[in-house]
Parts: C-alpha cells; sequence; structure tokens
C-alpha cells in the first residue's frame, strides 16, 4: 500500500460531507501529494470515483475494511 | 476543461426543501461547478441569520413516520397545535443521529466553496425582510440578473 502525505477522517460523516471535507483538504494540499481518506458512507465508494473522474485529482486506491472504506486520493 | 455552470432557484422554506439546493449547490462546487443559487419567496426563509425552518405533517403523504403512523394517524391530528414542532424537532434528531449535516452548517459549506447566493429584491421588499435578518455574503438581484448566468448554465433547477 502506497504511503500517504496526509489523512482525512471522514467516518460517520454522510454524503455530500465526505467530499466536501476532501475538497477543502487537497485545496490545501500541494499538486502530487497524497490524502488518505478514510469514510464510513457507503455511498462514498461512487462519490469518490465521479470526484476523481470530474476534478482530475486521481483515484489511486479504494478499498473496504470491515465497514470502513479507505482511498487514497492524488492532487492533481 | 471549462467550468460547468449551475444554476438553482430555491422558492421553499421548509426543512425537506432546504437540503436539496444546499447539497445539490455545494456538492457541485466541489466538483468544480460554478454554482449559483437565486433564492426567492419561501426560498428566502433559507438565508435566515437564524433558522428555524419546519416540516409540516400536514397534507405530506409522502413523509415517513416511525411506529407506522403513517398508516393509521388522521390527517386532521397532524393539524394540532404544536405537531409541526413536533415532527420537525423528530426529524432533526434523526438526521443528527444518521450523521446528516446541519442546513447551517451546508450553508457555510457552500459559501466556502464560492457558490455565490442571490435573495430575490422583490420578494425581500414584498415580506418586509431587512438585509439585516439575512446571513453576509449574499446579494440582492432581480430575475433578470439571475438570468444572466441561468441562460448560460448547463444545468438549471427549480426547487
Amino acid at each position: 500500500m502506497t504511503g500517504f502525505d496526509q489523512e482525512l477522517d471522514a467516518s460517520g460523516l454522510n454524503c455530500p460531507l465526505p467530499i466536501l471535507r476532501a475538497k477543502k483538504t487537497l485545496s490545501s494540499m500541494e499538486s502530487g501529494k497524497i490524502l488518505r481518506i478514510i469514510a464510513t458512507d457507503p455511498g462514498s465508494v461512487k462519490d469518490f470515483e465521479a470526484f476523481s473522474k470530474q476534478t482530475g485529482n486521481e483515484l489511486l486506491e479504494s478499498a473496504e475494511d470491515g465497514g470502513k472504506y479507505m482511498f487514497l486520493m492524488k492532487k492533481a | 476543461m471549462t467550468e460547468k455552470k449551475l444554476a438553482i432557484i430555491a422558492t421553499k422554506g421548509t426543512l425537506d426543501w432546504a437540503y436539496p439546493p444546499f447539497i445539490l449547490a455545494s456538492t457541485a462546487s466541489a466538483l468544480g461547478y460554478e454554482t449559483q443559487v437565486f433564492f426567492t419567496f419561501y426560498g428566502l426563509q433559507l438565508l435566515r441569520k437564524k433558522l428555524n425552518l419546519k416540516v409540516s405533517p400536514l397534507g405530506n403523504p409522502g413523509m415517513p413516520m416511525p411506529l407506522g403512523m403513517d398508516k393509521w394517524f388522521p390527517v386532521m391530528g397532524t393539524a394540532l397545535p404544536g405537531m409541526e414542532s413536533v415532527m420537525s424537532a423528530m426529524m432533526r434528531k434523526k438526521m443528527k443521529e444518521k450523521g446528516v449535516a446541519s442546513i447551517e452548517e451546508l450553508r457555510d459549506l457552500c459559501i466556502e466553496a464560492d457558490v455565490k447566493m442571490i435573495a430575490c429584491q422583490m420578494t425581500v421588499d414584498l415580506f418586509d425582510f431587512t438585509p439585516d435578518e439575512f446571513i453576509d455574503g449574499i446579494e440582492y438581484g432581480g430575475a433578470a440578473t439571475f438570468f444572466e448566468f441561468a441562460g448560460e448554465s448547463d444545468i438549471c433547477l427549480y426547487v
């Protein structure tokens, strides 16, 4: 598993908060840095795929671990 | 990649109708859309500093109720004094339990995400609202002004 530069814990937050928090965190990061996002909202899987496609921030990894979803996103 | 535009016209002022414009606007903004929301008529309620949004069970057959109440609770009962406040409080409590953001939070996120929020000047005058009743950071305008943006929008929604 790739390393990451920053982590965002969006557990317990529901749509659209995981995406919105991710956007806010990413905007303060340098290009090329990786953000690790943890979420419990099942809808966030599709949301982050769409977010990645629409904003050009690459979704490096998307995994699930016992009810928690983990995403690795690289700032464009 | 040119930015897509989203225009929303918000005309309702109840708790259930408050969510769609703010969620759509904030999410669109997060996805890179340029978003503007025009608040008119009861939509103005969503721009007030102190929000006290209600949802009415009266004449709302689509509203799910706990304990299967929507199947047997008489419509007349929903018109009883205090029912509106009770139902609104229950809905807000449920939202908090499920981790749904409050309207205040979503509204702040919209402002942070540079969503332009415009209050319809005509309805502000109509209902005798004063600018100090509304939150900061909003603009005032009319339909024609909004059409400038709406006419070029990729998505225009009437809520």
